[in-house]
């Protein structure tokens, strides 16, 4: 440490290694979220991707769809399985309806659409720092937010507890529903990526319920004016853009295929 | 912190892009219409065709992808080192997808 030789430090900017220069046009944060996104696009699909591979090892049904029933030898047909509505009973009883495949998952979708959209409206307004329209969609995305959660806990619930009449596990025994070790619908395995898949996007659905109320609180308490900037907004748009997103995909592989 | 009351005084409001806007809902709209037709081909095609239903379904969920990482996440509007830093990795998911998806039906075949 006894001899010090000047050290040279170049301008920022004066070469692409010299610091200073932002070759993706992004800010950190931006790019954080998007490397983020992109390791969490891994988690979804390794999940995803297992299901495909434990679906295609069990029999499928290859009968008619209108005698379909569930069996543990065979992999059931989503919308058999997910065919219920919450106050289905009165519709039974005025028009005679009792079959609803994926009518619920459908609604669930809508509703994250177009909460994705109320976000990419929040960010637009960000963007030109008008903090009463931030907080008009953030509001409405909060609402889409909190309807889809909501589905869920009902889809959940009536999952859990079955409907129908239940499978013999057991000798003398029926089984309601299902739970990670027993079905009514199908192979445990069935019951089980459904557990893990919409659990893992439900619990991805919520944190980004938080963040956006986060955003809200933020905005209607003034930091971002005060910061002189939205960009807040657009990083945890990014969060719930993906969100709907994996549920485009979870949509296709779980319920539609 | 001194500076940020007057920084606070200054803000100005811009008018909504209407163009940006009109797009917005455009998007939101094929959204709808695709899922709508995904809907469509789950009850009018028959599960017979079973290989006509499947792709249909990856084909219209990769063009709702798209339309969501390239419109609302604007991926197709950042910069091209950006869009690929992000697409090319989803290679190995795409391989890893086909990999195993086979390998289950070997499973099948083998038990």
């Amino acid at each position: 440490m006894s001899h010090h030789s000047p050290v040279v430090v170049p301008a920022p900017g004066k070469t692409e290694w010299d610091g200073g220069v932002s070759p993706m046009n992004a800010s950190y944060g931006k790019l954080m979220m998007w490397f983020f996104l992109l390791s969490d696009a891994f988690t979804f699909s390794a999940l995803l991707i297992t299901y495909g591979l434990v679906r295609s090892s069990h029999a499928a049904y290859d009968g008619a769809v209108e005698s379909f029933v569930f069996s543990q030898t065979y992999w059931p047909i989503p919308e058999m399985v997910f065919n219920s509505l919450p106050f289905q009973e009165y519709l039974t009883q005025w028009f005679g309806w009792t079959h609803f495949p994926l009518i619920f998952v459908g609604i669930m979708t809508f509703i994250l659409i177009m909460s994705s959209v109320t976000m990419v409206l929040a960010v637009e307004a960000g963007q030109r720092m008008d903090r009463r329209a931030v907080e008009k969609w953030m509001l409405w995305t909060l609402l889409g937010g909190i309807c889809f959660l909501s589905c869920q806990a009902w889809e959940w619930s009536h999952f859990i507890h079955g409907a129908h009449a239940g499978q013999a596990v057991l000798e003398n025994t029926s089984f309601f529903g299902a739970n990670l070790v027993h079905n009514q619908y199908g192979p445990p395995d069935f019951a089980d990526f459904f557990f893990f898949i919409t659990g893992f996007h439900g619990f991805h659905v919520f944190s980004g319920v938080l963040l956006n109320f986060l955003i809200f609180y933020n905005t209607v308490t003034g930091v971002y004016d005060r910061r002189g900037s939205y960009e807040m907004v657009e990083k945890v748009g990014l969060y719930w853009h993906f969100v709907d997103l994996v549920w485009v995909f979870v949509f296709t592989f779980f319920y539609l295929v | 912190m001194a500076h940020s009351h007057s920084e606070e005084n200054t803000i100005t409001v811009l008018p909504p892009d209407k163009e940006r806007i009109k797009k917005l809902w455009q998007v939101a709209g094929i959204l709808g219409i695709i899922t709508a037709f995904e809907f469509a081909v789950a009850f009018l095609v028959p599960h017979e065709w079973k290989d006509i239903r499947v792709w249909t379904f990856i084909l219209m969920t990769i063009v709702k992808a798209a339309y969501i990482v390239g419109e609302f996440m604007h991926l197709r509007h950042e910069t091209k080192v950006l869009m690929w830093s992000i697409l090319i990795p989803i290679v190995f998911i795409v391989w890893m997808l086909v990999a195993f998806v086979y390998e289950g039906m070997a499973i099948a075949v083998v038990r």
